[in-house]
């Protein structure tokens, strides 16, 4: 029997190896921290492991489970908004013949050519004459422009990769604009929505700059969180949120091909 | 109803948003950073200049250095993939290069601050293998910290992009190039990057935009001086109340990106014309 050994796996081996460190390193580093009791310098790992911070960290009365009622509760607002805002604005920008079109594609491509920051400073300034400091409606309004851009560009690309005669066979057989809209055109662009939904909800469960500026510190989401732990130096508590924001994320990477086919990935931008 | 109204109709509201909480604040951001005590003058700007021109330069070098790695490893990167000849080589890169893609920078900031420091994890690692003593332990969380956070977690953005690029230009290209005898290496710059150069200025545009609005790895890797702009703009609001030095620091970064984003918006409205 021949077995061949090909000897390219070995400086492949040393690559992957490498960049499986410096990939996986830090995020071990995470997982070590958050189910630390104590580790002290010069200890290479953790002395005690348990998962009393954790206790902590989930009992009624700890701040976590606040923070990411209130997480999930702005992201949940922001994908409603900025859906109602981006299908029907897609929609138009995909079948309608608008005039203009390239200058409203331009004006809605703006938040993401601009930094954020100088924008955020002076929207906590207009939001603060208007009493929409450090509220939830705020907050959310803040992150629906954020995510708008994406939701609008994912579902103009979800719209133009549907075949336009499927809408017009619907149209002929007598159904109505709206009908065919619902019944045919909607259904078909739901999964690329779908996913245009779950990164503005990540989008918005992430962000910090803007609540850090509109929200803080009435409205605590769980990066704010994240972030007062870690400047207090409890890198237990800071570890644990960072985690739970960790596993959605990660998920994400690893469907979001199968939710953005190809051939919608391929217009977005178009 | 003409149709045309109609898109416009369904349109408008996603505009008014853009329009009022983004193009409005950005405006007022600009007026503001020449508003000194009500009227209008170069003051706030002197003051930015001199407390912060260190900070102004330090900036650009990390945003532009970082860009710089990001462009390389997502060359290397997505070249292997797309040229790479043992499927299953291919396929564990695929698998492992991904993982910092959706990662929050909150959270980039936070493992970086733990493994970074000068009792991390990686010193420790480096110690205990033998490959440096205590002694030489040194903390990475300065400007090295912040452009290893960018390049972790950007670099993974940028090779999404340019290996989608790469996998759909035409592979008849890329065989005639191996028929002559042309090295991976080679096929990679002169045949591959030619025709994806769109997609990866593109990626690292938006690269770059994103790195100059990120506060919070600034703030948690090094919040100390030399650092980035965001973090003074942060600053000049939060211990002073001082609007009109943020307005002037803002204007500087807008600036600076200005120039990116020129580019960036010409090559998208160059691509819908057509």
């Amino acid at each position: 029997m021949s077995f061949q050994i090909d000897w390219k796996w070995i400086p492949r081996g040393i690559a992957f190896g490498l960049l499986a460190f410096i990939i996986f390193g830090p995020l071990t580093n995470l997982i070590l921290w958050a189910v630390a009791e104590r580790w002290y310098f010069p200890h290479v790992l953790p002395l005690k492991y348990g998962f009393s911070f954790w206790a902590n960290v989930f009992s009624p009365r700890g701040n976590a489970m606040a923070s990411l009622g209130t997480s999930v509760l702005i992201a949940a607002l922001t994908v409603i908004l900025s859906l109602g805002l981006a299908i029907p604005a897609g929609y138009a920008l995909a079948r309608l013949r608008l005039p203009f079109r390239g200058l409203i594609l331009l004006a809605l491509l703006i938040p993401q050519a601009f930094p954020n920051l100088p924008v955020y400073v002076n929207i906590a300034r207009i939001f603060y004459q208007y009493s929409l400091n450090g509220t939830i409606l705020g907050v959310v309004l803040v992150h629906v422009t954020h995510g708008l851009v994406y939701a609008v560009w994912i579902a103009t690309a979800a719209f133009s990769s549907i075949d336009r005669e499927l809408e017009e066979a619907a149209r002929s057989m007598g159904a109505s604009a709206l009908r065919g809209f619902w019944d045919v055109t909607l259904p078909i662009a739901a999964p690329g929505l779908l996913a245009s939904a779950i990164f503005v909800f990540l989008e918005s469960l992430d962000e910090f700059t803007g609540t850090y500026f509109v929200g803080a510190p009435d409205v605590m989401t769980l990066p704010l969180l994240l972030y007062t732990a870690g400047s207090g130096g409890n890198y237990q508590i800071a570890s644990i949120t960072a985690l739970i924001l960790l596993v959605p994320s990660i998920a994400f990477m690893f469907v979001v091909e199968r939710f953005l086919r190809s051939d919608v990935l391929s217009r977005v931008g178009h | 109803m003409p149709i045309q109204l109609i898109g416009f109709l369904l349109v408008a509201p996603a505009l008014a948003v853009v329009l009022l909480l983004f193009i409005v604040p950005l405006v007022s951001s600009v007026t503001g950073a020449f508003d000194v005590g009500g009227s209008y003058g170069l003051g706030n700007f002197t003051k930015a200049l001199e407390l912060y021109s260190g900070d102004i330069l330090f900036t650009l070098v990390i945003v532009l250095l970082s860009s710089g790695l990001i462009g390389l490893f997502s060359i290397m990167i997505g070249g292997y993939l797309t040229l790479g000849t043992n499927a299953r080589a291919v396929a564990i890169l695929r698998w492992i290069y991904r993982w910092p893609l959706f990662i929050p920078f909150i959270v980039v900031g936070q493992i970086l601050r733990t493994f970074l420091a000068k009792n991390g994890l990686m010193n420790n690692i480096f110690i205990e293998l033998g490959l440096m003593t205590p002694a030489a332990a040194m903390s990475f969380l300065d400007w090295r910290g912040i452009v290893v956070a960018f390049v972790w977690k950007q670099t993974p953005f940028v090779t999404l992009l340019l290996a989608g690029a790469m996998a759909s230009i035409d592979q008849s290209t890329i065989e005639a190039a191996r028929n002559l005898g042309a090295g991976r290496v080679r096929i990679l710059i002169e045949v591959v990057l030619p025709q994806v150069r769109q997609t990866l200025l593109v990626g690292l545009i938006l690269s770059f935009v994103t790195m100059m609005s990120v506060l919070s790895v600034p703030l948690m890797i090094n919040a100390q001086s030399p650092t980035m702009i965001t973090a003074n703009m942060a600053f000049r609001i939060n211990a002073h109340g001082d609007y009109g030095v943020a307005n002037a620091l803002g204007l500087i970064s807008l600036l600076m990106t200005s120039v990116a984003a020129m580019v960036y918006l010409r090559q998208t409205m160059r691509e819908h014309s057509r």
